[in-house]
């Protein structure tokens, strides 16, 4: 219960907030931070400084009309489609994992994974750019094998946050599926 | 293990009864179906489940006992304990809710070996109960030490029932794969039951019952007009395609240039696609699976959609006279076409863009190309006074949907500008030639030879003979290149313009022939029926209290509709890459519109 700070690995400010609904049914959240306003306007800013060196040059209005939409729509298709205002995980004893993340925008996306097809959930580590990032992972087990494992379903992916959230996370979830 | 009850929503406000369901086997999961209600007779009610059982085809039982009491119903505790050993089973499950709170109770009853119901645990229990009585806070302290282990999962029967999970799994399952998913047997159990969810508040049986159809049994009455009529008309349209095809195997067709000609005349392709989509539609059949039944569905939209853009068309072309307009333009725009190529050769066999060309090779192909445009505008004129006759009875081909339309139209390109393919066709050869003559004395030049047995490149040792014509030739060849590359490169622009008139012609023809309109439209305005999976909501949020998880449906994505749904056409296969394209021109082969792909002729 309770909501708690961390950073993700580029050492943004986060928070994970941990539901506990009954024994064996948790919900983490981790919330990544809003769109700052600043960033908003430096973009904002330089494509309207564009369009009006421009518009000098040509004196063409359509240019300015065009800028005003490119940031509407650039704005717009960001919140809706890039931009992950939190990211959820919902471990259900016996019953699945459900990871949903949603957008800045309301839009939500929901995957449920059920318990049969789950081998287990493990921290990973992986080469991002020019650092090595832990990130959680469910395993999914192949069907013909049950001791490989056909794919791995990364979480938090968009918020990454770093390994001492992920531990937190990891632990109630293994409380969790070790029980059932 | 936990044990999972899927509920039905409609049931949650349903009398006090009896649970009919489906314990499913290794997941310790039960579905609720439908409860039966009070009064009634334990025979009539086994008679009943086992009719059921027999008609869906689903291990139908009776799962429990359903309480919700209402005022003056007190005591009801010993007869629903009875009520277990009356219809014996393995698990008895004993919910009950109150008025005006949200939680259900749950008990599980066990039977042990002698045949006597065995109470395991009180499951759990709502907060803050207030006026229980004594046995009720037994059960509560009992509670405290067995963990609450039920989870509720709360379905919409009717979306449920009418959904597809994807991806789709056909016909009977096989034994050695793995037995289907959970998710996947609840999805099957509540679609096949729906023998049980015919038997709504107004019929006059012995037994009442709540499901999602108790209010009345939802149906269209279009729907089964519709589905009359469809009778009639499937007969007549497989007997119209019954006399079609007898016209079509008529031994005139077989014969060599008409059987040519109508694999590539994209109008002909068109026509056996739009026949064996009709086939496909006539069937008297009903569809079988959800596959097919979604591919006749789809199939039948377009059609539809197809012959409404084709009405549409022919409105606007018969309409002010548009026809002889097109006609009159026609003409005169063949006409200039022509003047610029004449402008373009006279350019060619001068000295374009300041190359110096061969002059001799130059001047003969330049001629030769003219003949070709003066031969090409002699047809243009013979064929001007039929024009208009010909795109007037054409246009009527609109009626049977704008593909036919887009098809004749891509037909009537491809023989107006047969002279372009022509020029295309004679500086593709020469090109090639000159290249394949030009890369084999190459290798003489090294002292190779291409070994035809063992495809590969061998050393050889030439003659001073050899050697010397093969240098000549080489030289010779070299120097022509130029020139003939110039003339290729000129006609394979022109030929490229038409090739992507025509594709763009075949795509959308394509477009309308395969997208899956009906499974967009459903998903759209029924998201549930195409499901991709479900996601889960948690209802109760106070600690302590069963579970309550609520069920909803994961809509399809929309490009993965219109991959799963989307009808087979041609142009579905594998297509040359652009890098085998760019290949095959550079190297002077013959480039087609998509569709001669498989068939390549020279």
């Amino acid at each position: 219960m309770g909501e708690e700070a961390f950073t993700d690995i580029s050492g943004k400010a986060i928070s994970l907030n941990c539901q506990s609904h009954s024994s064996f049914c948790r919900e983490f959240t981790v919330s990544s931070s809003k769109v700052s306003i600043g960033k908003v306007l430096v973009y904002t800013c330089s494509v309207w400084l564009l369009a009006y060196t421009v518009f000098f040059f040509t004196e063409n209005t359509a240019v300015l009309s065009s800028a005003i939409l490119i940031t509407l729509v650039g704005m717009m298709l960001h919140i809706h489609f890039v931009k992950v205002d939190h990211e959820s995980l919902l471990v259900i004893g016996s019953l699945g994992i459900q990871v949903s993340s949603s957008y800045a925008s309301g839009r939500e996306t929901t995957s449920f994974i059920e318990m049969s097809k789950i081998k287990d959930i493990v921290i990973n580590e992986a080469i991002y750019m020019h650092q090595i990032i832990y990130y959680l992972s469910v395993l999914l087990k192949d069907a013909s094998d049950p001791n490989a494992v056909s794919s791995v379903v990364p979480l938090f992916q968009s918020s990454k946050p770093r390994m001492n959230c992920l531990v937190k996370v990891y632990k109630s979830c293994q409380e969790i599926l070790s029980k059932c | 293990m936990v044990l999972k009850v899927f509920f039905p929503q409609c049931c949650n406000r349903a009398d006090s009864g009896l649970l009919v369901g489906r314990w499913i086997d290794g997941h310790d999961a039960a579905v609720v179906l439908t409860v039966i209600h009070y009064p009634f007779i334990p025979g009539q009610v086994k008679l009943y489940v086992q009719q059921m059982q027999a008609q869906s085809r689903v291990e139908l039982s009776v799962l429990g006992s359903w309480s919700l009491p209402k005022e003056g119903q007190e005591g009801m505790e010993s007869f629903l304990r009875d009520l277990s050993t009356i219809f014996p089973q393995e698990r008895w499950l004993q919910i009950s809710r109150e008025i005006g709170k949200t939680g259900f109770h749950c008990q599980v009853l066990q039977r042990d070996q002698n045949g006597r119901a065995v109470q395991q645990e009180p499951k759990k229990k709502k907060k803050k109960e207030e006026e229980e009585d004594g046995e009720a806070e037994e059960e509560e302290e009992e509670e405290e030490d067995d963990e609450e282990k039920v989870i509720f999962v709360h379905y919409e029967q009717r979306k449920v029932m009418l959904s597809q999970l994807h991806p789709i799994q056909n016909g009977v399952p096989d034994p050695q794969a793995d037995p289907p998913s959970e998710l996947r047997q609840v999805f099957q159990t509540v679609a096949h039951s729906d023998p049980l969810f015919f038997m709504d508040k107004y019929d006059d049986g012995p037994l009442k019952s709540t499901h999602w159809q108790t209010e009345g049994r939802e149906a269209s009455i279009i729907v089964e007009l519709l589905k009359h009529a469809s009778v009639p008309v499937c007969l007549l349209v497989s007997w119209l395609l019954s006399v079609w095809t007898w016209i079509c195997g008529m031994r005139i067709f077989s014969l060599y240039p008409l059987r040519f000609l109508s694999t590539k005349l994209s109008t002909c392709v068109q026509l056996s696609y739009r026949t064996e989509h009709m086939r496909t539609l006539s069937s008297p059949k009903a569809a079988a699976g959800h596959t097919e039944f979604m591919r006749k569905a789809n199939i039948l939209v377009s059609f539809l959609v197809d012959v409404a853009l084709g009405m549409l068309l022919i409105w606007w072309l018969y309409r002010e006279n548009h026809i002889s307009m097109l006609a009159n333009t026609l003409v005169p725009a063949a006409d200039h076409v022509a003047k610029e190529l004449d402008e373009l050769l006279q350019w060619l066999m001068g000295a374009p863009a300041g190359l110096k060309m061969n002059r001799a090779l130059d001047q003969v192909l330049g001629r030769f190309f003219l003949y070709h445009i003066h031969l090409w505008i002699s047809y243009i004129h013979l064929m001007s006074p039929f024009i208009e006759g010909i795109l007037w009875y054409g246009g009527l081909s609109a009626c049977f949907g704008l593909t036919f339309a887009l098809s004749l139209l891509s037909d009537m390109v491809a023989l107006l500008t047969f002279h372009i393919y022509c020029f295309y066709v004679y500086g593709a050869r020469l090109y090639c030639l000159k290249i394949y003559g030009l890369s084999s004395l190459w290798r003489l030049f090294r002292g190779k030879k291409w070994n035809v047995l063992r495809q590969r490149v061998d050393s050889c040792s030439y003659d001073l003979d050899q050697l010397f014509i093969g240098t000549l030739l080489f030289t010779i060849l070299l120097f022509l290149l130029p020139t003939t590359a110039l003339y290729y490169l000129v006609f394979t622009l022109l030929r490229l313009v038409v090739v992507l008139f025509q594709g763009v012609l075949h795509l959308s023809v394509d477009f309308i022939n395969s997208f899956p309109l009906f499974a967009v439209c459903l998903r759209i305005c029924r998201p549930y029926r195409l499901a991709e999976g479900v996601k889960f909501r948690v209802l109760s949020e106070e600690p302590g209290t069963a579970l309550h998880l609520l069920m909803e449906i994961n809509p399809l994505k929309g490009n993965t509709v219109v991959q799963t749904y989307r009808t087979p056409t041609y142009s579905c296969y594998p297509k040359d890459s652009w890098a085998a394209l760019v290949k095959k021109l550079f190297v002077g082969e013959l480039i087609y519109p998509w569709r001669h792909k498989t068939t390549k002729t020279d």
